[in-house]
């Protein structure tokens, strides 16, 4: 019964994309939780701590490789299927499609551009420092791994901190839709819990981007 | 009524379309939107004119032949109406109605706003059928199936295959009625002997054919004349992710 022409079909590539997203939601919640040790007023030691045990755990070291490797599937797949969705209607309507739908879905590929923008403007600023690519700042004062005062010399350049804000508002928008969808591409979707689902992903969403955004906030008007 | 109608004409699938405009009067608010096209098209031919073409079959909502994208929505702006089921009270007198044919690569303008289906018959072809002999009907009561199953096989055997999901979608996917027939089937004893290679085979067709991908935009179950829910969408993807996990491959 098979047709050979593709080899994996839409269905397949939604279900990798959504496993690799919930990865990369999980990620978040890890990379949240330890950047908001930063706002405690202690001046970056409790993070300190924190971002030492990161580099040192090995389990962490081998969790970065498969993050990496979730970012590039998604990526690539998420751009994939936006071009293959795009050449599925070559004649488009006069009339725009008033129909209802989930607003945010639309836009998955425009905010994942904006966040894989903003990801490389924030290498520069930090991961691209811990690799070597990029020179030590010099408030670190020659320790590639200070994060603390790279986020202070950072998030008080107003341009900056205004750059991270509003990528976190198109991050949420990519979260707002991203959550729930990933559980339906899985076959997750049932009366009983899809309610449930799409409010802790909405929760999930605002957390997520107000959560990041209290970084900026803090280190620009309050340090 | 009166109305002002912008119609999308085309001679063929080569050439190239263009919307014309007519004004219509003395439209009766109890017509349907399908009698007002006859009524245009009466006209048309009395003045010597090519009248419209567009599908249509039952004009009682079963056959899903009709399908116009009216005003930038498939089968109008009703919730769960059949194009054929519309009727002129629900536009404004002296308003104007922007007629358009399904856009999607798979279905091609045959003519005006009559596109090629076929399409979909090519994915049920692909799979969309138990293949045993029917023969008579067996003792009612030597294949049990609850209620609850039964239930939901009838849902999702409501779809008429009109494409209307395909209208609807940012993606022209066909995956809510690829979904329909996949679920209709697998939620029955007597389609599961052949559920593995029916959902990867109608999957896999539609993506030949040219649908797009289902990005859980959701705009289908909102245009679906019979509200298919995209809850059978999940049901799909449960099935199609079982298949490829469980299933040996003979060849
Ligand atoms: C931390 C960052 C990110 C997270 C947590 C994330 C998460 C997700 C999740 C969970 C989905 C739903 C998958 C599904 O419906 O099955 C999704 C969809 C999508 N993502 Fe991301 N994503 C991220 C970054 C990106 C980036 C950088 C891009 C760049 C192109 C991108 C492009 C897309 C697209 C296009 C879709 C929709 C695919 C479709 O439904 O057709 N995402 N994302
Ligand atoms: S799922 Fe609904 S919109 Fe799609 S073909 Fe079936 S009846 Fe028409
Ligand atoms: S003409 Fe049969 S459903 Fe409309």
């Amino acid at each position: 019964m098979g047709d050979k022409r593709i080899r994996i079909t839409t269905v397949s590539q939604k279900y990798i994309m959504a496993l690799a997203g919930i990865f990369l939601m999980l990620f978040l919640v890890v990379h949240l939780s330890i950047n908001l040790l930063m706002v405690v007023g202690d001046d970056g030691k409790l993070f300190g701590q924190a971002v030492q045990f990161m580099l040192t755990n090995p389990l962490i070291k081998i969790t970065e490789y498969v993050l990496f490797g979730g970012f590039i599937v998604h990526i690539l797949l998420g751009v994939i299927l936006w071009a293959v969705n795009n050449r599925a209607r070559p004649v488009k309507y006069s009339k725009s499609l008033k129909t209802e739908n989930s607003m945010f879905s639309k836009y998955m590929i425009h905010t994942g551009v904006i966040i894989l923008i903003f990801l490389f403007i924030h290498f520069f600023h930090f991961f691209f420092v811990k690799a070597g690519i990029v020179p030590i700042p010099e408030v670190a004062e020659g320790d590639k791994h200070d994060f603390f005062s790279m986020a202070v010399v950072t998030f008080q350049n107003p341009l900056y901190s205004f750059i991270y804000l509003v990528s976190f508002v198109f991050l949420g928008f990519h979260l707002k839709h991203a959550f729930q969808s990933a559980f339906q591409s899985l076959g997750l979707n049932h009366n009983k819990y899809t309610p449930a689902i799409k409010f802790i992903g909405t929760l999930y969403a605002i957390v997520i981007s107000v959560g990041f955004a209290i970084i900026p906030i803090y280190f620009y008007f309050f340090y | 009524m009166k109305v002002t109608l912008k119609i999308w004409r085309q001679k063929n699938a080569k050439a190239k379309g263009r919307f014309v405009k007519y004004k219509l009067e003395n439209v009766s608010p109890e017509m349907s939107f399908l009698e007002m096209l006859d009524y245009l098209n009466e006209q048309l031919i009395k003045s010597g004119e090519d009248p419209v073409v567009f599908d249509h079959d039952c004009r009682e909502g079963i056959c899903g032949a009709c399908g116009l994208y009216i005003n930038g929505r498939p089968h109008g702006p009703e919730k769960r109406t059949t194009t054929c089921e519309l009727h002129m009270r629900s536009f404004k007198d002296g308003g104007t109605i922007v007629i358009e044919p399904w856009r999607s690569k798979a279905f091609p303008v045959i003519k005006d706003l009559m596109v090629d289906r076929t399409a979909l018959d090519e994915i049920i072809r692909s799979g969309g059928y138990i293949s045993v002999n029917t023969g008579s009907a067996p003792e009612a009561n030597s294949i049990p199936v609850g209620k609850h199953l039964s239930d939901k096989a009838f849902d999702a055997a409501e779809c008429i295959g009109c494409g209307a999901c395909v209208a609807a979608c940012k993606n022209s996917s066909a995956m809510l009625f690829v979904a329909a027939k996949v679920s209709q089937m697998a939620f029955l004893p007597h389609g599961k002997p052949e559920a593995a290679d029916r959902v990867q085979s109608m999957v896999k067709k539609a993506d030949v054919l040219g649908f797009g991908g289902c990005s859980n935009t959701y705009s289908c179950e909102h245009d679906c004349p019979k509200g298919i829910p995209v809850e059978f969408i999940a049901k799909m993807n449960r099935e199609f992710f079982k298949a490829k996990v469980c299933k040996q491959k003979v060849e």
